[in-house]
């Protein structure tokens, strides 16, 4: 079976086209590319979404735990340190028996244990944590002047958070946010390996790799596949999110320009 | 059977009490590597950290338990039977002499529940040694240059630089790296049981199971949910405590350090 066949039949494999049945035996180095690849796309979708919608819960958490209200700082602050600081794993876990649980007394919430919309949710409340703690970070260290200036502009409450603070915000905390942003495509690999059940055998990335590595009892091809797609994908990301940072200090002057570090830290 | 349970807390705890230090000492030499001026030890010393970066750590996780399974098992297949002469990768299959099995196939139960441990261990302190790698080398570059010119200037070995001048004070500099690691590792703890190590999370699915074959005893419904709720306040009193024990460890590391943590410390006792 030529290589392009194999793509033809097991490409879009993780998503349910193509061929039903997974190969048994006698792999090709073309099958684990091709399967580990098309497992690639779980990995995508969840790092995407979660990002896409994660990124306005933490702006919110991030004004809510700056905020001087007492009823607004106590919850995001509380919010954050309940997601920071419990594992990710025991998180898919408690939310998958959760949702189990919910299904028996409401049927029709029924789609929130299959992984791509439970997990989606963990995910989303993850990052939503992280990048808030980020967020507020760098909401505490805007120059005091920036915000003066507002002020004395005349500036005052959505006008002065659009225009002033929260471009500012961004601007500050994205290098630490393209980290957060690679760390949760690599947090992505976990949704199949807790609770989550893969149906169909349409798994992710190390869900496939993991089965080649069973089967042939020879972890030193899958593996490192696996490695080579997530360092392409950590590139596009650097890369992704490098673009963004230029658009957001577009109105430095290029000296002052910070250029984004590329030693970027290891640990979220 | 519930003991078994509470007992898995404590191998949670082992492999933390373990891992941290030898995770630490892994750094400290990969840290040493990459500044090395040798060139091939210090391409190792950054590709060793510069990998674990870009791959999931779970990733990792999953292959080094086999590699180094297959590797040590390799190698006493090499030092053991070297009149072997059927290849040991038989299409799917790793064949290796009796003798060489780890654990010999005759062993207790306890031992090949330790020989998992033990990989385990050594899996989690590859993975978290290339981190503290990471942090150190930042934590070395850190240290004020003038105080390395200082002491070449007094005629101080590279040797003696290092070990007396860059080493203690490097640490003020790396350690809230260091903290943010050990949280890390704190959170990455429940990943033993897909190392296959019967651990809090195996032991809360299965006695938070109903209709479980192994334990009839205590019939009861669907509890896997309150279980698990119980092992997300268990790490979560974990992280607090370390939070607070970190931050006094930091307050005492700032002690005298020309850093703003000093200054304001310094503040502090002369107001």
């Amino acid at each position: 079976m030529s290589c392009l066949q194999t793509i033809q039949d097991y490409g879009l494999r993780s998503i349910g086209i193509g061929e039903r049945l997974l190969p048994r035996n006698d792999f090709t180095l073309c099958e684990q590319f091709t399967l580990i690849g098309s497992g690639m796309i779980w990995n995508i979708y969840f790092g995407i979404m979660a990002l896409a919608t994660g990124f306005f819960l933490a702006t919110a958490l991030a004004m809510g735990k700056a905020s001087t209200n007492k009823w607004l700082r106590k919850p995001a602050e509380w919010f954050i340190f309940l997601f920071r600081g419990s594992p990710l794993f025991i998180q898919f876990f408690f939310a998958y028996f959760f949702f189990l649980s919910l299904k028996q007394s409401y049927p029709f919430l029924d789609t929130l244990t299959s992984a791509w919309l439970g997990a989606l949710i963990v995910l989303f409340f993850n990052t939503a944590a992280y990048t808030g703690e980020i967020f507020y970070g760098a909401l505490r260290s805007i120059p005091k002047g920036d915000i003066e200036a507002a002020d004395a502009y005349g500036m005052t409450g959505w006008a002065r958070f659009r225009r002033i603070i929260w471009p500012t915000m961004l601007r500050l905390a994205w290098p630490a946010y393209t980290n957060e942003a690679i760390f949760l495509f690599h947090a992505t690999t976990l949704v199949f390996f807790s609770a989550f059940p893969v149906w169909q055998q349409r798994g992710d990335a190390l869900y496939y790799a993991g089965y080649f590595a069973d089967k042939t009892f020879n972890p030193f091809i899958p593996y490192p596949i696996l490695a080579f797609y997530f360092i392409l994908l950590t590139l596009v990301v650097i890369w992704g999110f490098g673009r963004v940072n230029k658009h957001l200090n577009r109105h430095l002057p290029a000296s002052k320009r910070s250029k984004m570090k590329l030693r970027l830290n290891l640990a979220r | 059977m519930h003991w078994l349970f509470y007992l898995s807390f404590f191998k949670v705890l082992l492999l933390l009490a373990i891992t941290a230090p030898v995770a630490l000492g892994f750094g400290f030499l990969g840290a040493m590597a990459a500044r090395s001026h040798f060139p091939p030890l210090s391409m190792l010393g950054k590709g060793y950290i510069a990998i674990v970066r870009g791959v999931p750590d779970i990733a990792f996780f999953m292959f080094f338990v086999i590699a180094l399974d297959q590797a040590f098992e390799w190698t006493r297949h090499q030092i053991l039977c070297p009149e072997w002469t059927d290849p040991i990768r038989q299409g799917n299959d790793f064949i290796v002499c009796q003798a060489a099995k780890l654990p010999l196939g005759s062993a207790p139960e306890w031992v090949h529940e330790t020989y998992g441990f033990f990989l385990a261990v050594i899996t989690f302190s590859i993975v978290f040694g290339a981190f503290a790698a990471n942090v150190l080398f930042g934590g070395m570059r850190a240290v004020p240059h003038a105080q390395l010119e200082t002491a070449e200037a007094y005629g101080m070995t590279r040797r003696q630089t290092f070990w007396r001048i860059l080493v203690p004070q490097m640490w003020v500099y790396a350690l809230p790296g260091l903290s943010n690691l050990w949280m890390v590792l704190i959170k990455a703890t429940p990943l033993l049981f897909l190392l296959g190590i019967e651990d809090i999370v195996y032991w809360a699915r299965e006695l938070g199971g109903y209709k479980n074959p192994k334990f009839t005893q205590y019939p009861h419904g669907d509890w896997r949910m309150w279980y698990f709720l119980a092992l997300l306040v268990f790490y979560l009193g974990m992280t607090r405590v370390s939070e607070i024990g970190l931050e006094r460890l930091m307050r005492r590391l700032s002690h005298g350090q020309a850093t703003s943590g000093g200054e304001l410390l310094r503040k502090e006792t002369t107001a």
